[in-house]
């Protein structure tokens, strides 16, 4: 029997609990569990027949942590092997006559993945695929990945299983308190990405009794279109007489997944606590009801690592700001590797209230695909909303959609069979919802007609490839309404007709109806509220325009799509005049013999700074307000903390306000195309196995704020990397941290290596366990025991060079 | 059968003082005390409180501590053990979201990020003084006594007693707390610790200042 087929019209039973019985059987805390599969088989034969016998359908084997972290590789073969092995024996005895399968148990690698761990994403999957390639090699019928409590690490799993079988998938996940996973996703972004990623069935394990988790399931429940599978613990355990005992019955236990049986789920069984008896209570209770069918929720929805966005009745905003086009600064951000300056454009966007943030980070001269790759990973790391993947690069999109923590939009696709062919298998594997383009190898029709064609030519090619019409979204395209007057027209009937007719979901470009015509806003704005009114779903737009957030705010109002107008009247009110502010940057002019520009940076306030520096570029040289205003202002604090009358925490806020006046002076600079001075490069970063960097970004701030070019390779560096990145660039001076003990042998063999391959670099170490005597034994130049005090040396060591 | 319980606190109120002391921050400043107020309330939707332990027989055989599923070999915590029988070893967490938190600002307000640090590790120990005295409230009509908490890496107990605690309390599973190849644990602010029970009184002061060597302290409470 077909495992698929039987769960079409069937309830899966699953086991319950291994680690229990195992530890009344002899098994001690810390003690690995899969070496019993070799050492005491008749005792995992028996446990596994006893859970067939009481009606389970699907056994795990007994392999949770095997994998290669864990088990050098022979071992771990010899572990899978006798795992299947015994579930199949214990399979082959039974009385139990209904279809029986074997499933390979996956559970989590116990390490998290970078960038709060160590662990990379390329190598859990192939530390998860090692074993997958070893349970179809010895015969498993199914997979199951389960307890899994980081939605990175699930994907990662997921992606190891489909890769290396062709075998149904099940996936559940250990849910917290709070009713997310313990990283964050909601059950709603656990069901979106794993149905993207094709998942065979999904739910929740472990975790709580049932009675506890039954919001989560219901929760599931509500948007899985695919088998729902329920596993709980059986409650909590307490001590009975030195003996660890779990507080719900098995009367209790078979109840409360009865009714959830009744709501829809159709895989049961049980997890922590539980034993053959829950599971023969569990199977009796249930046995006479009807599996109901599993229902198309027909959900058009993106998911972000902690929630979902749907494309439902209220529009949805995608900031277009993260984006070359048209924009120096941003350019020469990618030019220069410049991450954080594209981390804070998604950070503004999000603070001005999108929903969705596109990320495109082509331009002639880079590699497309490691820097979308990258970007993908560094904005994931701080911002939870979900991404559009927008890119004409097959190759970039696969990789960005590949380490993407969640089931992404991806821009675009178009009716030409190039694009078909190389987005639509894309996200077939990956999931994602797709932005189509009404365009094809003859160009963009000038008709409604000719865009509706090429609609449903995609459409149809989509189905092919086993892509459904929710995870459709079409760009009808705007076009520039000054070079035909129709333009709009079009697009608006196109787009009605979509949403309307064929009931398909649509998104703009907003900002192209208005290119060459002034005051650009002021089209685009309407061009927008029209287009809502026509059924527009999302469109890709510029947050930081305020004519736009207007319309779209106004719509939501007059629609009766913002109850008591409480998002309408906090953006109202929040919006601040041109008067507010300058009353403002006066302000904080008191002191005395300070200018404006230096009382903000001594006081840390950004903003002032910001907008100060703005008003004094009008007359003012760029380079004459660093040195005049500046670095008189960074000095007056600097000396301050040497001389410990300013504490750790100002230095920084002043840093940082100096930082945002810097950033406007550069932004300027590179409008009008010259060119900052910096003094000399600097390397920084803390060393291999340590993921610490708070240091490292302190003494990264002071550096920039002093004039050093800084080139920031992060946490967790390998000593090659350093010693790659000091040649490639000439870098006179390296900076490296470490926090731990443990992490110092790492910074000796990076000062080691730099001495051989860079021996005329300066090398300075920190971190909270070094001291000067430590630094001296290593062979660094200086220690410093502070960020000030590296960045005094840094100056002394650019004097000496010039 | 050593059983392994989680436990989810509320919040445990809030030790200003000891916020600006990890943060090096002048202690007489208001501004900067509004600071990190300001800071603690970005914070606190993000903050989950929990702690996962096991109770465990404990020997002492010269510097060998015997916890029976592990053994560690440390003078300081054999002395500090020393009149204990039992002992409760735990991890305390405050979750992963306030590194996500310090990590956004990592990158655009360092300021913030050192601030929301401080406040991180605040929060911890008073997670695990809320855990102790929750423990004690449990003993006390047992005439037990509670020794200062002992964690890898204090003294001389090396901090390879990591992968043994994370070994028996299986922490990835039970509260989602990590350990690295260089024994960093992830979430960041997650601390492992063992205290010992004993029958007799060691003359551990309930304020840890007094159990501390270094008089000189300005934050000696």
């Amino acid at each position: 029997m077909n495992l698929k087929e039987y769960l079409k019209d069937n309830i899966i039973y699953l086991d319950g609990g291994m680690g229990t019985l195992l530890q009344e059987a002899g098994l001690k805390p810390g003690e690995h569990p899969e070496l019993w599969n070799i050492t005491h088989p008749d005792k995992i034969i028996s446990i596994h027949k006893a859970y067939f016998d009481a009606g389970s359908n699907v056994v795990n084997t007994n392999t949770f942590g095997a994998n290669t972290l864990h088990f050098d590789e022979n071992k771990l073969e010899e572990i899978i092997k006798a795992a299947i092995e015994n579930a199949t024996k214990a399979k082959n005895e039974s009385i139990n006559t209904s279809p029986k399968f074997v499933s390979l148990d996956i559970g989590p690698l116990g390490r998290l993945l970078k960038p709060y761990g160590d662990l990379d994403f390329e190598e859990a999957i192939e530390i998860f695929a090692h074993t997958v390639r070893l349970g179809v090699k010895y015969g498993c019928d199914l997979i199951t990945i389960e307890t899994m409590n980081d939605s990175y690490e699930t994907k990662a799993a997921v992606i190891a299983a489909k890769e290396n079988s062709k075998l149904p998938v099940f996936v559940s996940n250990a849910y917290s308190d709070d009713s997310n996973l313990m990283t964050g996703a909601s059950p709603e972004a656990m069901v979106c990405m794993l149905e993207g990623l094709g998942a065979d069935a999904i739910g929740v394990n472990c975790s709580f009794g049932p009675k506890e988790l039954s919001e989560v399931i219901d929760r599931i429940l509500e948007c899985s279109s695919t088998p729902v599978i329920f596993k709980p613990n059986a409650g909590l355990p307490k001590t009975e007489n030195g003996k660890t005992v779990f507080d719900v019955t098995e009367e209790e236990f078979a109840r409360e997944i009865a009714s959830k049986v009744k709501k829809g789920v159709r895989v049961i069984g049980g997890c922590c606590g539980t034993t053959p008896n829950h599971i023969k209570a569990l199977f009796e209770k249930t046995k006479d009801i009807k599996a109901l069918e599993i229902e198309h929720k027909n959900l058009t929805v993106v998911s972000s690592y902690t929630h979902t966005v749907e494309f439902d009745s209220l529009p949805i905003l995608i900031g277009e700001r993260i984006n070359p086009t048209g924009k120096k600064r941003f350019k020469q951000a990618l030019i220069e590797n410049d991450i954080d300056y594209i981390l804070n454009e998604g950070l503004r966007q999000k603070d001005a209230g999108v929903h969705i943030l596109d990320v495109n980070v082509g331009l002639p001269d880079i590699d497309e695909a490691k820097m979308l790759k990258s970007a993908t990973k560094e904005l994931q790391a701080i911002i939870n909303l979900p991404l559009q993947i927008d890119t004409s690069d097959i190759l970039a999109m696969e990789q960005a959609l590949r380490v993407y923590n969640g089931k992404a939009l991806v821009n675009s696709v178009n009716g030409k069979e190039e694009s078909m062919e190389g987005v639509f298998p894309l996200i077939k594997k990956y999931g994602g919802v797709v932005i189509a383009l009404t365009l094809d190898e003859s160009g963009i029709p000038e008709t409604k007609e000719g865009r509706i064609k090429i609609a449903e030519k995609i459409l149809k090619k989509a189905q092919e490839y086993g892509i459904e019409k929710k995870d459709i979204i079409f760009d009808t395209l705007a076009m520039t309404v000054s070079a035909d007057k129709n333009a709009a027209k079009v697009t608006l009937d196109t787009l009605e007709y979509i949403k309307t007719k064929m009931g398909i979901h649509t998104s703009l470009g907003v900002s192209n109806v208005s290119f060459g015509l002034p005051k650009r806003d002021f089209i685009n704005s309407s061009f927008f509220t029209m287009a809502l009114s026509k059924g527009l779903s999302t469109a890709i737009m510029n947050p930081f325009s305020t004519d736009m957030m207007k319309a779209y705010h106004s719509y939501k109002a007059l629609m009766g799509m913002d109850d008591n107008f409480s998002e309408y009247i906090e953006y109202a009110s929040g919006i601040v005049t041109e008067e507010k502010l300058s009353a403002a940057d006066n302000k904080s002019s008191k002191d005395e013999g300070l200018s404006p520009l230096q009382n903000a940076i001594i006081k840390g306030l950004k903003e002032q700074a910001s907008s100060i520096t703005k008003e004094l570029l009008k007359d003012k040289e760029p380079l004459d307000i660093i040195s005049e205003e500046v670095i008189p202002a960074l000095d007056i604090v600097g000396k301050g903390f040497e001389e410990k009358t300013v504490y750790l925490p100002q230095l920084l806020m002043s840093a940082e306000a100096s930082k945002c006046a810097f950033e406007m002076v550069k932004c300027h600079m590179t409008e009008s195309k010259s060119e900052m001075k910096v003094k000399c490069p600097v390397v920084l970063a803390t060393v291999k196995g340590d993921i610490h960097d708070i240091g490292k970004n302190i003494v990264k701030l002071l550096m920039e704020n002093y004039g050093f070019k800084v080139y920031d390779l992060g946490k967790d560096v390998k000593p090659e990397e350093i010693v790659n990145c000091v040649i490639k660039n000439n870098v006179p001076i390296v900076g490296l941290s470490a926090l731990m003990t443990t992490t110092i042998p790492a910074m000796e063999e990076t000062v080691k290596l730099l001495r051989k391959k860079a021996p005329d670099t300066k090398i300075i170490v920190g971190g909270a366990v070094l001291n000067l005597e430590y630094a001296e034994k290593m062979g660094a130049d200086k220690y410093a025991k502070d960020a000030m005090e590296g960045v005094r040396y840094a100056d002394e060591i650019f004097g000496s060079l010039i | 059968m050593n059983t392994v319980f989680t436990k989810t606190y509320a919040e445990p109120e809030y030790n200003t003082k000891e916020i600006l002391r990890y943060s090096a921050s002048d202690i007489s400043s208001d501004e900067i005390k509004d600071y990190a107020r300001k800071c603690i309330d970005e914070a606190r939707s993000d903050l989950i409180y929990k702690v996962c332990y096991m109770e465990t027989d404990v020997a002492i055989r010269g510097n060998t501590v015997d916890f029976g599923l592990f053994k560690a070999e440390s003078k300081n915590l054999s002395y500090t053990l020393r009149n204990s029988h039992r002992a409760i070893i735990f991890c305390a967490t405050v979750g992963i979201k306030l590194d996500r938190l310090i990590a956004k600002y990592m990158k655009s307000d360092v300021a913030k990020a050192f601030m929301l640090q401080a406040i991180g590790t605040e929060r911890c120990e008073s997670l695990c003084d809320t855990f102790i005295n929750d423990m004690k409230n449990q003993y006390k009509d047992k005439d037990i006594f509670f020794t200062p908490r002992f964690s890898p890496g204090y003294g001389d107990l090396k901090i390879d007693t990591q992968k043994d605690i994370f070994g028996i309390l299986d922490l990835p599973r039970k509260i989602g707390v990590t350990l690295n190849d260089s024994l960093i644990i992830s979430p960041s602010k997650s601390v492992t610790a063992i205290v010992g029970l004993s029958e007799t009184d060691c003359g551990y002061s309930l304020n840890k200042c007094k159990n501390c060597n270094i008089k000189e302290c300005t934050f000696r409470q």
